[in-house]
C-alpha cells in the first residue's frame, strides 16, 4: 500500500496534474476568501467553506480521474494486480493519496484566515468545525470520484461523470430546503453528501457526522474493489 | 513446479479455455504455442491470479493460485503482453517502486543493480521510461518481472514488435534466465519455441492439442525429407505418376504456380535414402527436364497445422462414438 501512495504522490508532481490542480485549488480559495471573507468584511468563516464545498464539484475529480483510469488505459493495471498485494490495499494507497493533496492544500488554505485574526476575531471553534466539515465532505467525495475512475476508461470521461454526479447530489441538497415532508427531505439529505456536516460548521462535534462521511467513503471504497473483483470473475 | 489441472474459463457460451491439464517442471522451458485467441493470454493471466477460472485448479510450487493468490503472487515474475510500465518514470524509479510494490527484502541498491545488468538496461536507468525505444521498453519490464526473483517467470509474447536483432538478444537472456527459473512463454512465432523452449504446449481454441518435448514434436515431422521440383515435361499427371515409381518416394503433390512448361511438385521421401539420382535417371529416360530441385525444411508451421488437424479428426471421431 505504502508503495503505490508513494508513487501516487510522486506522480502528481512529476506530471502537470498536481501542479494544475494546486494552482487551481488556490486561484479558486484565494477569490473565494477575498469575496466572502475580505470584501464582505466580515469575519465570518462558515460562507467561505460553504463556498468551497460547492467548488469541489469541479476541484476534486481533477484529483482522481485519472487515478484507475489511466491505469487501465497504459495497461498497469496488469502490474498491481499480479502483484502480491491485496485489491483493497491497491484503492487505499490511491485514495489515500489523493487525500493527503487534498487535506494539506485546504489545511493551508485555511492559513488565510491568518488575516482575519489579525485584523478582527476569528472564532477559532467555528473555524476548526468548518474545516473538519470540509475534510470530512472531501473524504466522501474522494472516494466516490475513485469508484468512477475504476468504472471509466479515461481521465476526461472518468471527470464528466464525476462532476455530473457531485453536481447533481450538490442539486439535491439545494433542493432539500423546498420538500416539507420530512421523510423524503432525510432521505434525500442523507443521499446527497452536502448535508450531514451542518453541526460541524457551528462549532459542534457531531459524531453522527463523522460516522456518516467515513462510513459513505468506505461504501465506495468497497465498491471499487468490488469492480474489479467483480472483472475477475466475470 | 507449475500443476493445471482441468483448467477451465467460460465467458458466458463462449470457452477460453476448455479443461486444460498440464505440468511444468523445476528448471523448464516451457513455450505456450497457439494461433491468436487460442488461449495462452488466458491461461497466462489464470496462473498470474490477473483473472479467475471457472473450475480447475492451478498451482504454483504446491501454493493453489485460486485459493491462496497473494502467495502465490510471490512465485511468480509476470510480463504481460504490454508491458505495464509507467511513462513518467525513469527506469530506476519504475523498479524501485515495483521492489517495494512486491515487498522484497532483498539489499536494494545492489539486486535492483544486478538486475539492471542482466537485462542490459544499465545505460538507460535514469531516463524516463516514456522516451525508451521499444526494445528498451521490453527489457524493463522483463527486469521488473525479475525484482521479486520469482522462480516461476511468465512471459506473454516477449519479442512481438522487436526489430531482429533485439528478437535475437531477448531469446539469448531467456536462454540465460532459464538456468535459474521455470519459464512459461507464449508466443504465435513459431521458430521462437524452437530455438528457446525445452518443452512444448500447444493450445488451440481453448484445448491442449500438443505437450511434448520440442525434439519430440519435430521429430516426427523430419523422418522424411521433402523436396521442391520443377520438371518440364507433357502433363502434370504423368510426370506425378513417373516420380511415384521412383524407389523410397512416399507422396508426390503438385503445386500449383507453373511457368511456360514446367510443373511444381512437393516430393516426400523416405529419410536417408537419396532419390535424387534415380529421380534423374526416371526424367533421362522418359525425357522431362529437371530445372530446379531444392530440399525443404519441414517448420513448425507444417507441424501445427497437422497437429490441428488431427486433433480436430480425433474431435470428429469421439463426437461419433457419442
Amino acid at each position: 500500500m505504502l508503495a503505490i501512495y508513494k508513487r501516487e504522490m510522486r506522480s502528481y508532481f512529476t506530471t502537470p496534474l498536481g501542479y494544475v490542480f494546486l494552482s487551481i485549488f488556490l486561484a479558486v480559495s484565494a477569490a473565494v476568501f477575498c469575496f466572502t471573507t475580505l470584501f464582505a468584511m466580515s469575519s465570518e468563516v462558515t460562507t467561505y467553506f460553504s463556498t468551497m464545498m460547492q467548488c469541489y464539484v469541479v476541484l476534486l475529480p481533477l484529483l482522481t480521474m485519472k487515478l484507475f483510469s489511466e491505469e487501465k488505459k497504459q495497461k498497469t493495471e496488469q502490474l498491481l494486480l499480479t502483484a502480491p498485494v491485496s485489491t483493497f490495499s491497491i484503492v487505499l494507497g490511491k485514495f489515500l493519496a489523493a487525500y493527503t493533496v487534498f487535506a494539506s492544500v485546504t489545511a493551508f488554505s485555511t492559513l488565510y484566515f491568518l488575516i482575519v485574526g489579525v485584523y478582527g476575531h476569528v472564532k477559532v471553534p467555528i473555524l476548526f468545525g468548518n474545516l473538519i466539515a470540509v475534510l470530512l465532505v472531501g473524504l466522501a467525495l474522494i472516494a466516490v470520484g475513485i469508484f468512477i475512475s475504476s468504472i471509466t476508461e479515461n481521465q476526461l470521461s472518468a471527470a464528466v461523470a464525476t462532476m455530473a454526479l457531485l453536481f447533481l447530489l450538490m442539486f439535491i441538497s439545494l433542493a432539500c430546503q423546498y420538500i416539507s415532508f420530512y421523510p423524503v427531505r432525510f432521505v434525500l439529505e442523507s443521499l446527497s453528501l452536502f448535508y450531514r456536516f451542518q453541526y460541524f460548521t457551528q462549532g459542534i462535534f457531531d459524531f453522527a457526522g463523522l460516522f456518516y462521511y467515513i462510513s459513505v467513503a468506505a461504501l465506495f471504497l468497497f465498491l471499487t474493489v468490488r469492480v474489479f473483483d467483480r472483472r475477475r470473475w466475470k | 513446479m507449475i500443476r493445471v489441472e482441468n483448467l477451465t474459463k467460460r465467458y458466458g457460451k463462449h470457452y477460453a479455455l476448455n479443461d486444460i491439464s498440464f505440468e511444468i517442471k523445476e528448471g523448464e522451458i516451457v513455450g505456450l504455442l497457439g494461433p491468436n485467441g487460442a488461449g495462452k493470454s488466458t491461461t497466462m493471466n489464470i496462473l498470474t491470479g490477473y483473472l479467475s477460472a471457472t473450475s480447475g485448479s492451478a498451482c504454483i510450487d504446491g501454493i493453489n493460485v485460486l485459493e491462496n493468490p497473494t502467495e502465490a503472487k510471490r512465485k511468480i515474475g509476470y510480463l504481460p503482453e504490454q508491458p505495464p510500465l509507467y511513462h513518467e518514470m525513469t527506469v530506476m524509479e519504475y523498479l524501485n517502486f515495483v521492489y517495494e510494490l512486491k515487498g522484497c527484502a532483498f539489499p536494494r541498491e545492489p539486486h535492483l543493480a544486478e538486475i539492471a545488468d542482466v537485462v542490459k538496461i544499465r545505460d538507460v536507468k535514469d531516463r524516463l521510461i516514456g522516451h525508451l525505444s521499444k526494445g528498451y521498453k521490453q527489457r524493463v519490464g522483463i527486469a521488473a518481472a525479475l525484482v521479486n526473483a520469482p522462480p516461476v517467470l511468465i512471459f506473454d509474447e516477449p519479442t512481438v514488435g522487436l526489430d531482429p536483432q533485439q528478437i535475437i538478444e531477448v531469446r539469448n537472456l531467456l536462454r540465460s534466465l532459464g538456468r535459474k527459473h521455470t519459464i512459461i512463454l507464449s508466443t504465435h512465432i513459431l521458430p521462437e519455441v524452437q530455438a528457446v523452449c525445452e518443452k512444448i504446449i500447444v493450445i488451440h481454441h481453448g484445448h491442449i492439442i500438443a505437450n511434448e518435448k520440442t525434439e519430440d514434436i519435430t521429430r516426427e515431422a523430419e523422418s522424411f525429407d521433402r523436396f521442391r521440383l520443377k520438371i518440364c515435361g507433357p502433363s502434370s499427371r504423368d510426370i506425378r505418376n513417373a516420380l511415384q515409381t521412383v524407389n523410397g518416394v512416399r507422396h508426390v503433390e503438385v503445386l500449383p504456380g507453373r511457368d511456360a512448361e514446367s510443373y511444381a511438385f512437393l516430393m516426400e521421401c523416405e529419410r536417408g535414402r537419396d532419390v535424387r539420382k534415380p529421380l534423374f535417371r526416371l526424367c533421362a529416360d522418359r525425357d522431362f527436364a529437371i530445372i530446379g530441385l531444392e530440399p525443404v525444411g519441414t517448420d513448425l508451421e507444417d507441424i501445427f497445422v497437422r497437429l490441428v488437424e488431427k486433433a480436430a479428426k480425433k474431435e470428429g471421431k469421439g463426437a461419433r462414438k457419442k
